[in-house]
């Protein structure tokens, strides 16, 4: 079955470093600011290895814990062959599993490390999901440099790594349970518009997961999308609306808060990273909200597919956190 | 909900984008760009004394490197997301297109990165319009002897 209850796993730790243009943003006391994008390194791809490495040296820190006391490391990133994660992880002696599903990475991690949780009595799992927005821009889109003029509907890859220590120890973050999402194709062609392209796979995890845990969906006191965007954020709504006759009242979107509204980031951020910011940096410390579906959006974009004119599939995962 | 359904409700939710705007401030800053080329090539004539064919050569030159000089130091592609083809039109486009290129892929190796991904935007340029110049060549063959 895609959904599943998880008992006693726990987010019990996290750190995390932003990038200049999230620091200006609505989140004021992330753990880290990078005051460039090069963080000290020669490259972008190189500056991405190394925010990588910075969350795992100071979450073992803060935890008081040593490599040895890792039992796995699951990472993720944009690059690709995800690239910055493997090589981050060969700095350190812990047993690597590297997860690709674009932006829904977070929500992934959460449902692979609570699996391996769940079978332990006692266990340390490290995740760890960054993304740059340079190294991203030059992979996905035109040269950094050539400042190609963008629509409304384009997001803006957002700049940060966050790691999250996953334990059995009782904190105040609990993982109460997961749905796995399926790939969806709509048939949208549109690398701008990457809201429009994640919107239905979203929508789909969403209902999947009220089914199968018999809810309504005024269960929850938030359902925190990953970066859908302003513009994917009016689809998803619509689109229950329409396919599913849901009215979605409690919905943030990560994406479209991680960002000041005078800032230029067109439909607001994107990036594995979005989601994991807001909800450790804000949602968690704001104590709002109790129970929350976190719905990782990823739009499985490739570059070669686009050009032989193939429309992007995407994926989400939920879990539901509750929040003490 | 089908395919059809949703690109239908994914048109009528996306924001619409100011084309008339945009075309005039591209219009605009097209033409500044021209007149400024207009004016250097008119001094070049009048106060060093060139012949003209050879005056538009260097202001081609010219607009090259203040192009490639400007995207080197991180203004050009600001200007260009705001103005659009006024600056990517004229050769300003053409000569930051290379530069912006080229300073991707700085750090990937002399041969591999920058000899390979150079003309990454700018080969299609050259490459049809090479062929269209070839065309347009042979029909004013045809046409003008």
């Amino acid at each position: 079955m895609a959904s599943k209850k998880v008992n006693n796993v726990y987010i019990s730790n996290y750190f995390s470093i932003a990038g200049p243009m999230e620091k200006r943003g609505t989140i004021k006391d992330y753990d880290l600011v990078m005051d460039d994008y090069y963080y000290n390194e020669k490259t972008f791809e190189q500056a991405e290895i190394k925010m990588q490495k910075t969350v795992i040296d100071n979450i073992l820190l803060r935890s008081k814990i040593l490599n040895s006391d890792i039992d796995y490391l699951i990472s993720s990133d944009l690059s690709n062959q995800i690239s910055t994660s493997s090589y981050a992880a060969s700095y350190y002696n812990i047993p690597f599993l590297g997860l690709y599903s674009a932006c829904a990475a977070f929500t992934e991690e959460l449902i692979v490390a609570s699996i391996l949780a769940e079978n332990k009595r006692k266990t340390n799992i490290l995740c760890v999901t960054s993304s740059h927005n340079l190294h991203a821009e030059k992979q996905f889109r035109f040269p950094i440099e050539y400042g190609a003029p963008k629509p409304h509907t384009t997001t803006f890859t957002a700049t940060g790594a966050i790691s999250t220590l996953i334990t059995r120890n009782p904190s105040n973050i609990k993982i109460e349970g997961f749905t796995i999402g399926k790939v969806v194709d709509m048939g949208i062609k549109d690398a701008k518009n990457m809201g429009a392209v994640m919107a239905p796979a979203a929508a789909k995890v969403i209902m999947d997961h009220l089914v199968d845990f018999e809810r309504n969906i005024d269960y929850y006191d938030l359902i925190l999308t990953g970066d859908l965007g302003e513009v994917g954020s009016k689809i998803l709504k619509e689109y229950l609306k329409e396919a599913y006759n849901v009215k979605m009242k409690n919905h943030l979107d990560a994406g479209s808060e991680l960002y000041l509204p005078n800032e230029e980031t067109y439909a607001g951020a994107s990036g594995p990273v979005a989601l994991p910011l807001y909800l450790l940096n804000k949602v968690v410390k704001q104590k709002k909200y109790h129970k929350i579906l976190i719905v990782g959006t990823g739009s499985l974009h490739n570059t070669l597919f686009v050009n032989q004119k193939m429309s992007i599939p995407a994926i989400s995962h939920a879990v539901s956190l509750e929040v003490i | 909900m089908n395919k059809d359904e949703y690109q239908k409700l994914v048109k009528k939710l996306e924001p619409k984008e100011p084309k008339l705007r945009k075309a005039l401030v591209a219009f605009l800053v097209g033409g500044l760009v021209s007149f400024i080329g207009e004016v250097i090539a008119t001094i070049l004539v009048t106060t060093f004394g060139m012949e003209k064919t050879i005056a538009y050569i260097w202001l081609c030159v010219l607009t090259i490197f203040i192009a490639s000089l400007l995207t080197a130091l991180r203004f050009f592609d600001n200007w260009v997301s705001k103005c659009g083809c006024g600056l990517i039109i004229p050769t300003t486009g053409f000569a930051h297109s290379m530069t912006s290129s080229a300073l991707d892929v700085k750090n990937d190796g002399l041969i591999t990165g920058l000899g390979s991904s150079f003309f990454k935007l700018a080969g299609s340029v050259l490459l049809y319009g090479v062929i269209s110049g070839f065309f347009f060549g042979v029909l004013g063959v045809i046409f003008y002897g």
